[in-house]
C-alpha cells in the first residue's frame, strides 16, 4: 500500500454509517466499506442491522459513492463474544451490554484486524463521539450532540484502537446528518433509528432468553425488602433492576425491582427510594485515555446508556481493575453488568463493570 | 482508485467483443421486427436470425435446424436436463440421470429438482482429484434405464477439462443422450460437433466476448426432447418466446471471431497461464495448484492457499486494483466451502481458501507480472495477523 491513508468504514446500512462514509468521501479520503454479518435472522424477524435489505442499503450508498464496499462475516465470533454473554449474564441474574462486548470484541476486534489486513491505515465509524489530540495521545469525548453522545458504549475502546480510530459525525447533530444524507440523495436518509439490540430482531429481550433455551428459568417468590411474600414472578431473567411495569403486584405505592435474590429464586421489590445507592464497587476497569485519572480530578460517571453523569469519587484500589465508587448523590438504577463510565467535563476517560 | 484496474476474471464474463457490438445495434432500434411477423420487418429480422443461425451451426459442425437460442448457458443446461430427462420418461420409462459432482449449479440444482421434485434417481459419477471422469467409471454406472448423462467440458472453477470424447462414445453405444455443458470451453478449445459424440452441448455467448442474456443449446438430431418453455412455436417449438435479435446476432459474430482467432488466443492465454501457475506456486508458500496440471483450460489458472480465507483475498486484491474470483467467496461474505472442491477431496478448510484467475484477450504480460508481485503480499498480510496459518 502507498503512504496515503486510507479509512475502512464501517458499514450497517443505516443513514448514520453511510453519512460517515459519504463525508470521508467529501473530505478526499481513499475509502472502502466494510459491513459486519453479525447474526442470522430469525425468519419470522428480520435482524435490525445485517440483514439483506441492510446489506442491499449498504451495497446502494458505496455504489453511490463510489467506494469499495465488502462483507466480513463474523457470526460465529459474535455469537461467542457477544450473544451467549448476554444469555449467560441475564441467567446469572445481572444485566448485561452486549453493544459494549461488541464494540470492544467484534468492531474494534475481528473488523479493525480484518480492516488493517486489507491495507486500511484507519476506520472510521458512524458513531456520535469526538476524538481530539494526537493520534499519539488521542482523547475521546463526547459528541457535540448530547442526546445522540455515544462515547459511553465507547469506553471500552483500548488507547490504540482510540488511535487508529474516525468518528466523522462527531461534531454533527443528527439532525444535521439527516439533512446533509437527504440533500446527497442518499438512499438511507429517512431510515428510522435503530432502538433495540440488533440481534432481538424487534423481539422482547424476554421472548429471546426463552427462546434461547436458559435452564435456570423458573418461577419464584416476589417478596419486599423484609422478605414478606407478594407474589410469583416468571423468572428472574424477565427482570431488570428499576423496572416497574409488568411486575404484576398491586399496592398503594408503585413497586420496583430493587434487586434478584438469585440464591433464593426470589424478585425483591421496594418502593422508588428503595433504589437509591450512593456507592457502588466497578470491575474490569479499563481507561480509553490511557491511564487512570490523577488523584483530585473532578470526576463524573454514567450508570446507564441513557443516564446523565453525576458527581462522583473514585478509590481505586491500587493497581487493580477494581474500585469502589462513592456518590455525592444516591442514584436510582445502579445495576449489576452494565457499565459505569467516568467523565471528566466532556471528556471520556474509561470505565468498569458494575459488579454490585 | 489509485490506477486502472486490472482484470483477470474472464471465466465469470467477458468483454464483448467490438465487431459483435457493432453487429448487434441496428437490431434495436432500425431494424426491429419481430421475426414472427408477416409483413417486412418480420422479415427483416427473421433473415437475421436465421443467418446467425446458420453461422453458428458451421461454426460447430452442425444444422441449423440443430441449435436453438436460448437465454444463456443456465438455461440452455435446463433444457439439455429436463428436456432429456422428461423425454426419456415418455419414451422409454428411464428413470435415472447421471450427473458428475462438479458440474455448474445450473446442472447440479437441476438434477436435485428432477430427483426431488419428479421422482428421478439421481447419480453422481466419481471424479478424480483433478474433477475428471474416468470413462470406466461412467461404463459402470451406465445402464438401459439411463435418461440423460451430463459431465462438463472445461471445469469453471477448477478449470480441468474432461475426456468428452470417451465419454460420449460411452453413451452413444448405448444409445443414452449424452450432454455436456461447454460455457468455458467455447472461447479457447477446438469444438465441433461433426468431431464429438454429444448430443447435447450447452454455449452461452457473454463467456466468448458476446453479449450477456443470450445463449443456445446444441441438440443432435432424433434426440428425444421435450420443450421446457411452451407457448408459441418459435425455434420450432423448442423454446417459446420471441427470438432476442440483437443479442443473437451479437453472439454469431463473437463465435464467428472466436474461430478465426482461437488458435492464437489458445497459444496466449497458455503462456499467461503457465506464468501465473508457476510464478503463485514458487512465491506463495502453502499453494496449491487446483484442477490437472495440464488438461485444464488455456486460460484458467486456481489454487489454494492454506490458511487464507478467499472473501478476504478477494478483497484485498481488490483493493490492490486486481479482479479475481473464486468459488468459495459471495457477496454476503460467508465462508462456504466450495462444493467443487470438497468433491474433489479437498479440507473444508482448504475449500474456503480458493482463487480463481483467468486471463482473456485483454490481458498483457505486464499485467500479470504486476498481479504476481501483489499476490504473495496479499496473502502474507492477510495471513500476518491471523492467527489461524500454523
Amino acid at each position: 500500500m502507498n503512504s496515503r491513508r486510507t479509512i475502512a468504514v464501517a458499514m450497517s446500512g443505516g443513514v448514520d454509517s453511510s453519512m460517515a462514509a459519504a463525508l470521508l468521501v467529501e473530505q478526499g479520503e481513499q475509502v472502502f466499506g466494510l459491513m459486519l454479518r453479525l447474526w442470522d435472522a430469525h425468519p419470522d424477524r428480520p435482524n435490525r442491522c445485517c440483514s439483506p435489505r441492510d446489506m442491499a442499503n449498504a451495497r446502494m450508498v458505496a455504489a453511490q459513492l463510489e467506494i469499495p464496499f465488502y462483507v466480513l462475516d463474523v457470526r460465529e465470533p459474535f455469537r461467542q463474544a457477544v450473544v451467549e454473554p448476554f444469555i449467560a449474564g441475564y441467567l446469572e441474574g445481572i444485566t448485561p451490554n452486549p453493544c459494549m462486548a461488541c464494540n470492544r470484541q467484534i468492531r474494534w476486534g475481528h473488523l479493525l484486524r480484518h480492516a488493517l489486513q486489507l491495507g486500511a491505515t484507519h476506520l472510521a465509524t458512524g458513531h456520535y463521539a469526538r476524538i481530539e489530540g494526537s493520534d499519539s495521545q488521542p482523547r475521546l469525548y463526547r459528541s457535540r450532540d448530547r442526546m445522540k453522545d455515544q462515547s459511553y458504549v465507547l469506553s471500552v475502546l483500548r488507547q490504540a484502537d482510540l488511535s487508529l480510530s474516525r468518528f466523522p459525525l462527531g461534531e454533527l447533530t443528527k439532525d444535521q446528518v439527516r439533512e446533509a444524507a437527504t440533500q446527497l440523495r442518499l438512499p438511507v436518509a429517512d431510515r428510522p433509528d435503530s432502538q433495540d439490540l440488533c440481534f432481538l430482531g424487534g423481539a422482547d429481550y424476554r421472548e429471546f432468553l426463552k427462546d434461547s433455551g436458559g435452564a435456570s428459568w423458573g418461577p419464584g417468590p416476589i417478596v419486599d425488602q423484609a422478605g414478606t411474600p407478594l407474589g410469583t414472578h416468571q423468572g428472574l431473567p424477565a427482570y431488570t433492576i428499576g423496572q416497574r411495569k409488568g411486575i404484576g403486584v398491586s399496592a398503594p405505592v408503585p413497586f420496583y425491582v430493587v434487586a434478584k435474590d438469585k440464591e433464593r429464586n426470589a424478585l425483591v421489590v421496594g418502593p422508588r427510594a428503595a433504589l437509591a445507592r450512593s456507592s457502588f464497587r466497578v470491575d474490569r476497569l479499563q481507561w480509553v485515555a490511557g491511564e487512570p485519572p490523577e488523584l483530585g480530578t473532578s470526576l463524573s460517571v454514567q450508570v446507564r446508556y441513557r443516564s446523565s453523569a453525576v458527581p462522583v469519587r473514585l478509590q481505586l484500589n491500587g493497581t487493580t481493575a477494581s474500585a469502589e465508587v462513592e456518590l455525592e448523590q444516591p442514584v436510582l438504577q445502579i445495576t449489576p453488568g452494565q457499565a459505569a463510565v467516568f467523565y471528566s467535563g466532556e471528556e471520556c476517560l474509561g470505565g468498569g463493570v458494575i459488579i454490585q | 482508485m489509485r490506477r486502472k484496474p486490472i482484470y483477470l476474471d474472464y471465466a465469470a464474463t467477458t468483454p464483448l467483443d467490438p465487431r459483435a457490438r457493432t453487429c448487434m445495434l441496428p437490431f434495436f432500434d432500425e431494424a426491429y421486427g419481430n421475426p414472427a411477423s408477416v409483413h417486412s420487418w418480420g422479415q427483416q429480422a427473421e433473415a437475421a436470425l436465421e443467418q446467425s443461425r446458420a453461422r453458428i451451426a458451421a461454426n460447430l459442425g452442425c444444422g441449423t435446424d440443430e441449435i436453438v437460442f436460448t437465454s444463456g448457458g443456465s438455461e440452455s443446461d435446463n433444457l439439455a436436463l429436463r428436456g432429456a430427462a422428461f423425454a426419456a420418461r415418455q419414451g422409454r420409462s428411464a428413470n435415472h440421470i447421471l450427473i458428475s459432482p462438479v458440474e455448474h449449479p445450473a446442472v447440479l440444482e437441476t438434477g436435485r429438482q428432477l430427483q426431488q421434485l419428479h421422482g428421478f434417481e439421481l447419480e453422481y459419477l466419481p471424479v478424480d482429484h483433478y474433477g475428471r471422469v474416468e470413462p470406466g467409471d461412467l461404463a459402470e454406472r451406465l445402464r438401459p434405464d439411463t435418461a440423460v448423462v451430463s459431465v462438463i467440458y472445461g471445469n469453471n472453477e477448477i478449470g480441468s477439462v474432461n475426456p468428452i470424447s470417451e465419454l460420449g462414445v460411452l453413451c452413444r453405444q448405448q444409445g443414452i443422450p449424452f450432454h455436456t455443458d461447454a460455457l468455458q470451453a467455447v472461447a479457447q478449445l477446438e469444438l465441433r460437433v461433426d468431431e464429438l459424440p454429444v448430443d447435447l452441448l450447452s454455449i452461452g455467448a457473454h463467456k466468448f466476448y458476446g453479449p450477456k442474456g443470450v445463449g443456445a443449446l446444441y441438440v443432435r438430431r432424433a434426440t428425444p426432447m421435450i420443450p421446457i418453455q411452451t407457448g408459441g412455436s418459435h425455434e420450432r417449438g423448442w423454446r417459446a418466446g420471441t427470438s432476442n435479435v440483437p443479442l443473437i446476432v451479437g453472439m454469431s459474430e463473437a463465435l464467428e471471431v472466436v474461430a478465426e482467432r482461437r488458435r492464437t488466443d489458445i497459444q496466449d492465454f497458455g503462456k499467461l497461464r503457465d506464468r501465473i501457475v508457476d510464478s503463485v506456486l514458487g512465491s506463495v508458500p502453502g499453494a496449491l495448484l487446483t484442477g490437472h496440471p495440464t488438461e485444464r483450460l488455456p486460460n484458467h489458472a486456481s489454487f489454494v492457499f492454506e490458511g487464507v480465507d478467499s472473501n478476504q483475498l478477494l478483497a484485498a486484491l481488490d483493493l490492490a486494483g486486481y479482479a479475481c474470483s473464486s468459488a468459495s467467496a459471495c457477496k454476503t461474505g460467508e465462508p462456504e466451502p466450495s462444493e467443487v472442491l470438497l468433491a474433489i477431496g479437498l479440507d473444508p478448510r482448504l475449500a474456503t481458501s480458493s482463487l480463481r484467475v483467468t486471463v482473456g484477450r485483454q490481458t498483457t504480460s505486464v499485467e500479470v507480472e504486476a498481479f504476481l508481485t501483489s499476490l504473495p503480499e496479499a496473502v502474507s498480510r492477510l495471513r500476518a495477523i491471523e492467527p489461524a496459518f500454523p
